[in-house]
């Protein structure tokens, strides 16, 4: 846990805060002066808002398909298994 | 699509589509954390492999403690940490490593320089196909061990726990890694897509 200061968050302390408010990690006092930093501030809401598109476009990214060389590959790894050889 | 507990039914029932099934499901991420660790692609190819291999050899061994997905990581993982040259401590936080430029604040810790808008832009100037291919290569400029957590946790969307435990790394540490590594990938969106307002 981050040394938290005993008033309002500034700027640069809240970006270091977001993973941890995204995970549910903050204590009720720190979630309250950061959402309380937020409603102030457009600049770090923006911020957050970013965080969330930032890992939103990582889970976007799906498997790519095997080519059909690879299939066989793999088909063929299985069969060697099967049979003993691997 | 089938669910991996079925997969593992109908892999020990000997059915060899549910293997590809698997591999088609898994080896892309597999070949992307095999390279962080290891020096070239050839070599996390053979990993992967060796990888497959062991779940296969290990089907009837395997008590189902963890999930099919966990347990096959961990293997992957402990194969290409034996395999790789590479330095892969498991205490990443020495180095204190802000999320954000601090240049980009005043002397008062306010933005002085506030984040660009770049969310809009995104799906308008890139069209679908060729983002993925320029969010994998954005992803692959992070360092190894965020590049890890970022593949785990927000591509292949696995829990926390599930995470630490095939990284084999502690909660703290797993945090960590992620801040950086979202907050460096956030940095790297607002680069490539920023700037227009």
């Amino acid at each position: 846990m981050r040394l938290l200061p005993r008033r309002d968050l500034v700027c640069r302390q809240a970006v270091e805060l977001v993973t941890d408010y995204l995970e549910g990690a903050l204590s009720r006092r720190a979630r309250q002066l950061f959402e309380a930093h937020l409603a102030g501030c457009p600049h770090c809401t923006e911020y957050l808002a970013q965080m969330r598109e930032t890992i939103r476009l990582a889970g976007r990214l799906e498997p790519e398909d095997l080519t059909p060389e690879q299939r066989d590959e793999f088909v063929e790894l299985y069969r060697r298994w099967r049979s003993g050889q691997e | 699509m089938a669910a991996d507990g079925e997969l593992l039914l109908r892999l020990r029932s000997g059915d060899e589509r549910a293997f590809v099934s698997l591999v088609e499901r898994y080896q892309e991420q597999m070949l992307r954390l095999a390279a962080s660790f290891v020096p070239s692609r050839a070599v996390a190819e053979e990993v992967v492999q060796d990888t497959w291999l062991a779940l296969l050899r290990g089907l009837d061994a395997f008590e189902g403690r963890s999930s099919l997905r966990t347990w096959l990581f961990r293997i992957l993982v402990n194969q290409a940490r034996t395999t790789g040259t590479r330095e892969h401590r498991s205490v990443p936080v020495a180095d204190p490593e802000p999320a954000v430029d601090p240049a980009r604040f005043d002397t008062s810790g306010s933005w002085a320089d506030p984040p660009e808008h770049w969310i809009e832009a995104v799906e308008g100037r890139v069209e679908a196909g060729k983002l993925a291919d320029r969010i994998r290569e954005l992803m692959d400029e992070l360092p190894a061990r965020q590049r890890e957590v970022v593949i785990l946790r927000d591509v292949e969307e696995m829990s926390s726990e599930e995470v630490c435990s095939v990284l084999a790394i502690s909660h703290g540490n797993q945090r960590v890694l992620l801040h950086r590594g979202r907050s460096r990938l956030r940095q790297l969106f607002e680069d490539e897509f920023g700037g227009v307002r």
